[in-house]
């Protein structure tokens, strides 16, 4: 990259201030590579090749390393996903609870599948693995919140929470 | 370590304490089956292959992380084992295709041999294979998905072995896969190393992939015919139609010096041997100057007739002659004898691409005081001073590296440009254009922390590269000859840089660097005048200025090296040996078709001082080697063959395509000693190792190991081996040198002819430039 | 929000402070917190670990290994640096209880890992928490930074000339990095493939510097072990098994919930008492008693079987990490070995071939078996396949795998058969398996 490269930061001056930080918190540099990546992704909604420039220039190591290690962890992701990433957990203890009719009633209620993203970009729909609520089952994720002990019944009002949040975000970006 | 005794299927093995399992039993030729284990790699214990039942220890363990110590016990074969094996091996064909009739590695696959040892052929699934396409990363590797079974030995050959880090693995579990660097293609070294390591079909090299079946080849190891590294290269050929074909080059016979080294060049740049501009018939000037096809008979008549003409009329000063950097030792002792004993001049040169009279000058008198690349790979300590290994010698720089990786050692680098090794390297001293010079005077000073590291070190290995000039040639070499345990290496560039400069092809220098002026057992020499002749520049000056008549180049381009004039040449009979109509070829008044290093038998010495054994691999219709042709042309002027090429026993006549009565001379010489040397006489004056035999007795260095040479081993010559001998070049000048600074894509003359090294060069050119503009 | 429960019988020393709102710092200290550390930094190491030694407090990761027992592996002198390691990637399916500690009580964390610091003379420690624990990370990097502001953490910790430091770490989605070593890899920022054992982390762990590595839970109890003396807290616990620990109960009963009960305490009455019994009055099926990867058990084995390490190896299980997943008459062992065994086919790292291929072709089988496409030989295929990755992987997660699959087969071989010959699953509706 150049060498005024942080001038022309795809990041917000916030997030490049906690990267910035985040190279000096560890006694080895290449320790802040999954949370930069995390990070970044909240911002900028998914590892885009110039997310992945920019770290691995960051960091100090090769764009084929970050790849290496990025495509490994299952929360990371190279395509947009919704505003709101709904992860239904249908591991055993969900599945127990009914976890397959919860997610199959997003599924209806979205019209999309596993990973799939809504056509106005607000809900993308993920199947995941046991997220660590399985006493609170069936249990989901969206983005990170956290929803437990929901039935298929909870879904409409959950779609209608989120989507008037991503709604006033909207305004509020644009006003 | 100390050493330690343990039990292994019953028998008692001893190793030193901390070895592997896995390399003591095969040490112990006890096989123990292994896809992820690579030897100097490191560790990966993925494969599961090769479990061993371990006394006392509940799991079956991996023989490839298992270190050995006292009184363990072990068993690595049972039914137990075998269905470890067999089970890992049926999880593994779940997806891998069984396509092994159309599979490139069909024959020589690690899986195949498995599956037939352990018996894992039925499918225990009922699921369709994934199929995925195959992809095309470069010119030379391909990548076919589904074959690969993710021993990642690719991954670390790249990375560890080479320093270039391109591929890498990406994604987890059973969608892992091997991703190159640039996404959908390669940007690396092209060397096919990973291809060379891959136990499967999965990586597959663009010049030999779906060519042939593996059984199809016969092997022939020998040199390559490149740099002047000289690994050694087993070549894969075919029978074809005109005569035989090489399909392939790689490394498998790994006890070479290059162990299980090979770059792009010597995998991929054979090529040129099959180019269609390659000559296959003599050429002659006709009437209305132009050069036509000839007969080889009509060739080599007026090639004769004119040299003799112009010996007998104007004196051997009349001609010049001009050796390689590629062939052989053989071919260059025997032309630099043509020309002092039939031609009569010491007007021969080459063209030098490192200073090696300045070097043996050095070392005169010195004994086991240069180090062969074997030396080198093993060294604690490495001062490189100048050079860029890793472009201009590719075996060299994978040497340090693994020297480094596996010994800790400590190299040092000073140079004037900035060079990849550095990344090795434990300190790096930039120098100016001129500061290899100053070098020694700064390293005694040892006023810098690099000087003080450099003198902290007990042994070391000088590696000079090919712009050093003499002068610091000589004030390093004496700087490290007032130390105790300092070898030295100068680097040239070409196959037998160093093997024509050992074989006098100088004006003033005889085989071995004796001055022509006292030519110790060169006396016996017929005619040797004791005067110097011209250098290569002085002889294309003469001929511009209408002093030269004749000027015989073998295997050399002088006209393009030296960017002269094409005009000075017009008043000089030009003869060229050559494989290619070159520029100085379409100058000459009669040019001969000339076999390629991997057609013709011999020896080479590499810049290093290992000598090596070239053995003939294919067949070219219409060339001759240069020594045949040599001898032809001697025979031509009607000069006693044996005379030249110490051929047969005393009183046997050979066949020369004319029969001629033997006479006694040089050959009874020869057979005197052959016989002090348990030797056998040859028999044809075409053999080249009749004049090995010749050199062996008369050149200083060259008594070489024949027993291990003859067994493909690669022996040392010393420089400056004869102690008290000292010789002195008039004519060292630093103005001679020319380094030829091939990258790796480029090969002098060979390599423009080679369309695998030009695709390559092209692949990694765009690559960089679309890189660059992203 | 995570719903908290209680029992009678519960023996609350972790989960004393469970909403209490000690996640505020002087909350904490207000309940008695930071004293253990405070302790410690008088006693020295040598005490400490003796302490945790007689405390009998064994491992609530998984493998039971006697905490201070690793401790005392660290070497004490040492060229590189040493570290601690607290382990909260909290990912074995039917295990839910680090994450009430880091909601509840992030300074039992913090101040165990001091004390194990301390211990074993480490100056920074790590916790890791996976990524998907976003809000859980946010409250323990506040809980550092108040200790920060405490001086509890810092070059000169309680005033003294101690130094120690925290740093809390993300993970971003994998299983596997629960996994000692490749919680270290993923740590240094790779992936997270395991490494070579030996040598352990005890000698080599993180940044190749000595690394005692341990659950959160079994941090989280450190502080407790030192407040309530190694003995004490011993005596609550089994022979050989120390305390208590945070069974996760989920699935089919009526309260699940998070309960924490002495080591040894009877299964079975954890799923009919303390959990309240199968849900809807339904007949019991099985219980996987330490996490989706320990072997299920069947109803007449969990009689009179106390939950500890020692007791729940003998009956052919683990202890494992302590999630208890109650299953009822009316669910298809099929489907839910399918849905285990898809998690570890998803969470394979891929390095080894008998895991990375196994757990494969066992999803495979098994998916198609369940959706009625399978053969008699199947049922053989899925157990040789199972067995013979069992002890030749590279990593323990090929066994996770391989030892529940054996367990199903062997236990409900009957409900394998009922699936064959195009016969639909008689249980579940969802035949199409989901994709993941
Ligand atoms: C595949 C795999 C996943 C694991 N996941 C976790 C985990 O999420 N949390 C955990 O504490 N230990 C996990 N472990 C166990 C750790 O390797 C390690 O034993 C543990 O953190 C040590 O802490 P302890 O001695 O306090 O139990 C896992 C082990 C394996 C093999
Ligand atoms: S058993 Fe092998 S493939 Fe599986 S997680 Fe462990 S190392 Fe990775
Ligand atoms: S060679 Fe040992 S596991 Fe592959």
């Amino acid at each position: 990259m150049s060498p005024n490269s942080e001038t022309m930061s795809i990041f917000s001056p916030r997030l490049a201030a906690r990267l910035d930080a985040l190279v000096q918190k560890y006694p080895v540099k290449r320790s802040a590579l999954i949370p930069m990546l995390l990070y970044a992704q909240d911002e900028i909604g998914y590892l885009s090749d110039a997310v992945i420039a920019a770290v691995a220039d960051r960091i100090g190591i090769t764009e084929l390393e970050v790849r290496n290690v990025a495509t490994y962890y299952s929360m990371l992701r190279f395509k947009p996903a919704g505003k709101f990433n709904i992860q239904v957990c249908t591991n055993i203890s969900c599945m127990l609870r009914g976890a397959y009719d919860l997610y199959e009633r997003f599924q209806d209620e979205l019209g999309i599948g596993h990973k799939g993203v809504t056509s106005d970009g607000v809900f993308s729909l993920e199947e995941v693995e046991c997220i660590g609520a399985c006493c609170w089952a069936p249990a989901i994720q969206v983005n990170y919140d956290f929803l437990d002990e929901l039935n298929p019944d909870s879904v409409p009002e959950i779609l209608s929470k989120y989507r008037s949040a991503a709604k006033s975000a909207g305004e509020a970006s644009h006003a | 370590m100390a050493d330690v005794t343990f039990t292994v299927d019953g028998k008692k093995l001893t190793a030193a304490a901390g070895t592997l399992l896995i390399e003591a039993c095969r040490k112990a030729g006890i096989e123990i089956p292994a896809f992820c284990y690579y030897p100097g790699l490191s560790l990966q214990a993925a494969c599961r292959m090769c479990v061993v039942r371990q006394e006392k220890v509940g799991k079956l363990q991996t023989a490839c992380t298992t270190t050995v110590a006292e009184g363990q016990v072990f068993i690595t074969e049972s039914e137990e084992i075998a269905q470890a094996r067999k089970a890992t091996i049926q999880m593994l064909l779940g997806n891998h295709p069984l396509d092994c009739p159309v599979c490139d590695a069909g024959g020589e696959c690690e899986v195949q041999d498995m599956t037939f040892k352990y018996g894992a052929g039925e499918s225990l699934y009922a699921e369709a294979k994934q199929h995925r396409e195959e992809q095309q990363w470069s010119p030379a590797v391909y990548f076919d998905r589904p074959r690969c079974i993710l021993c990642y030995r690719c991954v670390r050959m790249c990375g560890e072995g080479m320093d270039v880090w391109a591929l890498g693995i990406q994604n987890r579990g059973v969608t892992s896969v091997i991703a190159p660097n640039e996404g959908d293609h390669l940007d690396c070294e092209q060397c096919g190393m990973c291809i060379d390591v891959c136990p499967v079909g999965a990586l597959t090299s663009g010049s030999y992939r779906y060519k042939t079946r593996p059984w199809e080849m016969t092997h022939v190891s020998t040199v390559c015919t490149h740099c002047g590294d000289g690994c050694k290269v087993t070549l894969g050929i075919r029978q074809s139609n005109d005569g035989s074909e090489i399909v392939r080059a790689d490394n498998r016979d790994k006890g070479g010096i290059n162990g299980d080294f090979l770059c792009a060049k010597g995998r991929f740049g054979f090529d040129f041997v099959e180019s269609p501009d390659r000559l296959n018939t003599p050429l002659v000037r006709n009437t209305q100057g132009k050069l036509e096809p000839a007969t080889w008979e009509h060739a080599l008549t007026t090639a004769a007739n004119k040299l003799k003409e112009i010996r007998d009329n104007r004196g051997g000063s009349a001609i010049g002659v001009i050796g390689s950097n590629r062939t052989t030792n053989e071919e260059n002792y025997l032309l630099q004898k043509f020309a002092r004993t039939v031609l009569g001049t010491n007007n021969i040169d080459h063209q030098r691409t490192a200073d090696y009279a300045a070097f043996a000058r050095a070392l005169a008198g010195q004994s086991g005081k240069t180090a062969g690349l074997r030396d080198i790979g093993a060294a604690p300590a490495i001062l490189l001073v100048g050079g860029d290994p890793t472009q201009e010698h590719p075996l060299l720089a994978w040497a340090l590296r693994t020297d480094v990786r596996l010994n800790r050692a400590r190299i040092y680098v000073a140079n004037a440009r900035n060079i990849k090794l550095e990344r090795q390297a434990k300190a790096v001293l930039h120098l100016t254009a001129d500061g290899y010079h100053n070098l020694a005077a700064t390293l005694d000073a040892g006023s810098n922390d690099f000087s003080k590291a450099v003198l902290a070190e007990e042994s070391l290995v000088v590696v000079l590269g090919p712009e050093c000039p003499g002068t610091a040639i000589e004030s390093l070499v004496a700087w490290g000859l007032k130390r105790a345990n300092v070898k030295f290496a100068l680097l040239g560039d070409h196959t037998n840089s160093r093997g024509a400069a050992d074989m006098g092809l100088f004006p003033d220098l005889l085989p071995g660097y004796i001055p022509v002026s006292t030519p110790a057992a060169f006396a016996e020499y017929p005619g040797l005048q004791a005067g110097a002749g011209k250098t290569l520049p002085e002889m294309l000056i003469a001929a511009g200025a209408n002093q030269l008549d004749a000027l015989l180049i073998v295997g050399a381009d002088p006209v393009a090296t030296t960017r002269m004039a094409s005009e000075s040449l017009k008043n000089t009979f030009v003869i060229v040996q050559d494989l290619f109509l070159t520029e100085t070829a379409a100058l000459a008044d009669v040019v001969f078709p000339a076999a390629s290093l991997y057609e013709k038998s011999g020896t080479v010495t590499n810049a290093f001082g290992d000598v090596q054994l070239v053995k003939k691999a294919a067949d070219r219709a219409g060339v001759k080697s240069d020594f045949e042709i040599l001898v032809r042309l001697a025979n031509a002027m009607g000069i006693e063959v044996k005379s030249l090429v110490p051929f047969s026993k005393r009183g046997t006549s050979a066949d020369l395509g004319q029969t001629r009565g033997a006479q006694a001379g040089e050959a009874d010489r020869s057979a005197v000693w052959l016989t002090a040397n348990n030797l056998e006489p040859r028999l044809s004056p075409f053999d080249p190792l009749a004049i090995l035999d010749e050199i062996a007795r008369l050149v200083p260095g060259y008594e070489l190991d024949r027993m291990n040479l003859y067994a493909g081993n690669d022996v040392r010559t010393e420089l400056g081996a004869t102690p008290g001998f000292v010789p002195v070049s008039a004519l060292h000048n630093s103005s001679l040198i020319a380094p030829a600074h091939d990258t790796l894509f480029t090969s002098g003359t060979l390599g423009q002819y080679s369309s695998a090294l030009h695709e390559l060069e092209e692949h990694q050119k765009n690559d960089v430039a679309t890189t660059a503009a992203d | 929000m995570p719903r908290l429960v209680s029992h009678p019988d519960e023996v609350k020393i972790v989960s004393r402070r469970f909403g209490m709102g000690a996640a505020n710092i002087d909350r904490y200290i207000e309940l008695g917190g930071y004293a253990a550390a405070k302790k410690c930094l008088e006693q020295g190491p040598d005490w400490v670990i003796n302490e945790m030694k007689t405390s009998n407090l064994r491992g609530r990761g998984g493998a039971g290994f006697p905490a201070g027992m690793k401790w005392s592996f660290v070497p004490k002198q040492s060229a590189k640096p040493k570290y601690v390691l607290v382990n909260g990637d909290e990912s074995e399916p039917g295990t839910c209880k680090d994450h009430l500690i880091f909601l509840h009580d992030p300074h039992a964390v913090i101040e165990g890992t001091i004390i194990a610091g301390l211990a074993i003379g480490a100056k920074l420690g790590f916790i890791y928490l996976r990524g998907e624990y976003r809000y859980l990370i946010e409250i323990v990097e506040k809980a550092v930074a108040d200790a920060y502001l405490k001086g509890y953490l810092g070059k000169n910790i309680f005033g003294t000339e101690t130094e120690f430091q925290i740093i809390t770490q993300t993970g971003a989605g994998a299983y596997e990095v629960g996994e000692e070593s490749a919680l270290m890899e993923s740590l240094e920022g790779k992936r997270g493939v395991p490494r070579i054992k030996p040598p352990f982390p005890a000698v080599v762990g993180l940044y190749g510097g000595p690394t005692v590595i341990n659950n959160a839970e079994t941090i989280a109890t450190v502080p407790h072990v030192i407040d309530m003396g190694g003995e004490a807290y011993a005596a609550v616990g089994s022979a050989r098994n120390g305390g208590t620990r945070l069974f996760g109960v989920s699935g089919h009963v009526e309260r699940p919930g998070v309960y924490e009960l002495p080591m040894g305490y009877n299964l079975k009455k954890i799923v009919y008492e303390v959990a309240g019994g199968v849900r809807g009055g339904r007949k019991l099926k099985a219980v996987v008693p330490g996490g989706s990867s320990t072997p299920v058990l069947l109803p007449e084995e969990i009689e009179t079987l106390g939950m500890d390490f020692d007791q729940v190896g003998k009956a052919g299980s683990m202890l494992g990490s302590g999630g208890v997943v109650v299953i009822d008459d009316q669910t298809c062992m099929v489907e839910f070995a399918l849905r285990t065994i898809s998690f570890y086919q998803h969470e394979s790292c891929g390095w080894c071939i008998p895991c990375r291929e196994g757990t494969d072709w066992l999803k495979k089988s098994l998916t198609r078996f369940h959706a009625g496409f399978g053969e008699a030989k199947d049922i053989d295929n899925i157990q040789y396949l199972a067995e013979n990755m069992l002890g030749r992987t590279f990593c323990p997660l090929g066994d996770a795998a391989a030892m529940p699959t054996i367990a199903f087969v062997k236990k409900f071989r009957k409900e394998f058969e009922d699936h064959l010959n195009g016969k639909p699953c008689p249980y579940a509706k969802h035949t199409e398996m989901a994709v993941i």
